[in-house]
């Protein structure tokens, strides 16, 4: 067997340990994110939504969708990916890894795509219950995807050198607390940044989720604050930063040998 | 012959400046069952979480069967299988999944890791517990896991880290026949313990290690035969009333119906025997008193004591 199919195998072998290991606890993996954006839905935009009115040219609830979404799905890639690689830390069995041939790259592939599918299955699951509140339209299917995907693998890529540094489970959750949280809330979820006084529109230029979750939205509604070939660099760079310095934390050892 | 493992003046200082290896250089042939003993902080598990790359060595250098660990990884890490001192797998995956997992790293399909999974774990009786999940098993039968997860990709080289510690005496010897059987296959074993008569019954080469250097490096037989004394307990047939005089055996009365004696290399057990039927004495039983590799070890432990504690004292 050729050293690439070798390869491959153990891509797999991760991929599938990560996806039984989120589908094997469903119920605090997959239904909190449905509960939660029913929740959102239900009252940001059908009870207080009807009285906002339009944003961008779209009721307030078909708006708001997208971004909800898209919160799920960068909540679920990044938390999927720091808690199993800081768990494998922890119960000490990344060491089956370590001890392996397969090479770093294939570890971090492994763990990412295991977050970008937990990522997917949360988005898949927030979309079919935001069926129950609208008509769901998209207006460019690909470009939704694409977005999707990206996203979920630029966070999947922060929750592993999260889970490279973290040394307790306090440090699993700081991250997504105190900075993700906030800059998902002010990046457009729940309102248009054409809203925002002109010094708070320009700061929230800086928020780079702010561009993933305007690409999402042009996905599904063809309207946008940003400039979606803008997005799409952003995002691709972010992923290939963030790839080049996780590697290179394997590849130093940090936080996995001594 | 071919060497399987080979330590070239391999050296480790951690980042608080403790130096847990003074540049140990060590050779086992390929076939072997080796032992690596030395007392607790020695540098044994610092050497092999090396060999294993859990480890970042300072300087030196690893080959596996002839691979370098710093110029191809891959293939020497093929070659290698690691049962570590503690339990170090998901406690949340099956028993099954555990073995089947560990193949498919090494890129092995679940169509050939699936009938390994099922040879060694119903060599390892672990077969009818392979659905359950591993937190769910007994300290013995964790340990067993261990094992059976570093043989599903079949290496060349195991390195056993305190296999049997916290393991019952009947699990033990059952480990032992396994480990024997597969020395015997041509598996390459190299094996850490603190139960010196498991090393002693077990392994043909030896090696200690002490405040990270090698300290005594040859094969069983040569060590052992640098004991030139053992002390042997005798149980008597019949209460003795005193003690007779053995000439060159001196003898120790621990209670009535039984003696402990001294026996120097020079004199052999025949001649203790004729003495003892001389004075009408009647032995039922006999025992060494500790294991012959426990005195050497301790004495050479001591020894290496009193060079470090002469060397400081000549410094100040």
């Amino acid at each position: 067997m050729s050293r690439l199919a070798r390869y491959r195998v153990a891509f797999w072998t991760i991929l599938v340990k990560e996806v039984r290991r989120y589908l094997r606890i469903w119920v605090q993996t997959v239904v909190p994110a449905a509960i939660s954006t029913a929740l959102y839905f239900l009252i940001f935009g059908q009870l207080i939504g009807s009285r906002i009115g339009d944003m961008d040219g779209h009721r307030y609830i078909d708006f708001i969708v997208p971004g909800v979404i898209m919160m799920a799905i960068i909540n679920n890639a990044y938390s999927n990916v720091v808690s199993s690689f800081f768990s494998a830390k922890f119960q000490r069995h990344v060491e089956e890894m370590l001890v392996s041939p397969m090479p770093n790259a294939v570890i971090l592939l492994g763990f990412v795509s295991g977050g970008v599918a937990r990522g997917l299955t949360v988005g898949v699951a927030v979309t079919l219950v935001s069926t129950l509140f609208i008509d769901l339209q998209v207006h460019h299917l690909g470009l939704t995807l694409a977005v999707a995907v990206l996203t979920a693998t630029l966070f999947a890529l922060g929750g592993f050198i999260n889970g490279v540094y973290a040394k307790s489970f306090d440090d699993i959750s700081i991250i997504p607390t105190f900075v993700l949280t906030p800059l998902i809330y002010l990046g457009g979820v729940f309102y248009s940044i054409e809203l925002l006084p002109e010094f708070w529109h320009g700061v929230s230029l800086f928020n780079p989720i702010l561009y993933m979750i305007n690409a999402f939205r042009y996905g599904f509604l063809g309207v946008a604050d940003i400039a979606i070939g803008t997005a799409f660099s952003i995002i691709g760079l972010f992923i290939v930063g963030l790839y080049l310095f996780a590697l290179w934390l394997l590849e130093r050892g940090v936080g996995t040998r001594s | 012959m071919t060497t399987a493992l080979e330590l070239r003046d391999l050296r480790k200082t951690y980042a608080n400046g403790l130096e847990a290896l003074k540049g140990v250089s060590l050779s086992v042939r390929e076939g072997d069952f080796f032992a690596l003993l030395g007392p607790n902080g020695a540098g044994k598990s610092t050497a092999i979480g090396i060999v294993c790359s859990l480890v970042n060595k300072s300087g030196g250098s690893v080959h596996i069967f002839g691979h370098d660990l710093d110029g191809d990884l891959a293939a020497a890490k093929r070659h290698l299988g690691l049962v570590p001192q503690e339990f170090n797998f998901n406690v949340w995956e099956p028993v099954e999944e555990i073995l089947v997992n560990q193949a498919g790293y090494y890129g092995i399909p679940a169509s050939e890791a699936v009938p390994r999974a099922e040879r060694y774990l119903k060599q390892l009786g672990l077969w009818d517990k392979r659905h359950g999940m591993a937190r769910d098993l007994s300290g013995g039968m964790k340990r067993r896991l261990m094992i059976a997860r570093a043989l599903v990709h079949e290496p060349r080289l195991l390195i056993l880290d305190e296999p049997t510690a916290g393991v019952d005496i009947e699990l033990r010897r059952s480990m032992w026949r396994f480990l024997r059987e597969l020395n015997a296959q041509g598996t390459t074993i190299i094996l850490t313990t603190h139960y010196l008569e498991e090393a002693e019954s077990l392994c043909r080469n030896i090696a200690i290690i002490d405040h990270g250097q090698i300290v005594e490096d040859s094969d069983m037989k040569s060590l052992l035969n640098k004991l030139n004394l053992q002390t042997l307990i005798l149980d008597l047939a019949e209460p003795l009333a005193a003690l007779p005089d053995l000439g060159h055996f001196p003898l120790r009365g621990v209670d009535a119906q039984t003696l402990e004696v001294d026996v120097s290399r020079e004199h052999d057990l025949n001649a203790l025997f004729a003495a003892l039927d001389r004075h009408g004495l009647r032995v039922v039983s006999l025992r060494n008193k500790s294991n012959r590799l426990e005195e050497l070890f301790v004495r050479l432990i001591e020894e290496g004591k009193l060079r470090g504690h002469g060397a400081a004292g000549g410094g100040a």
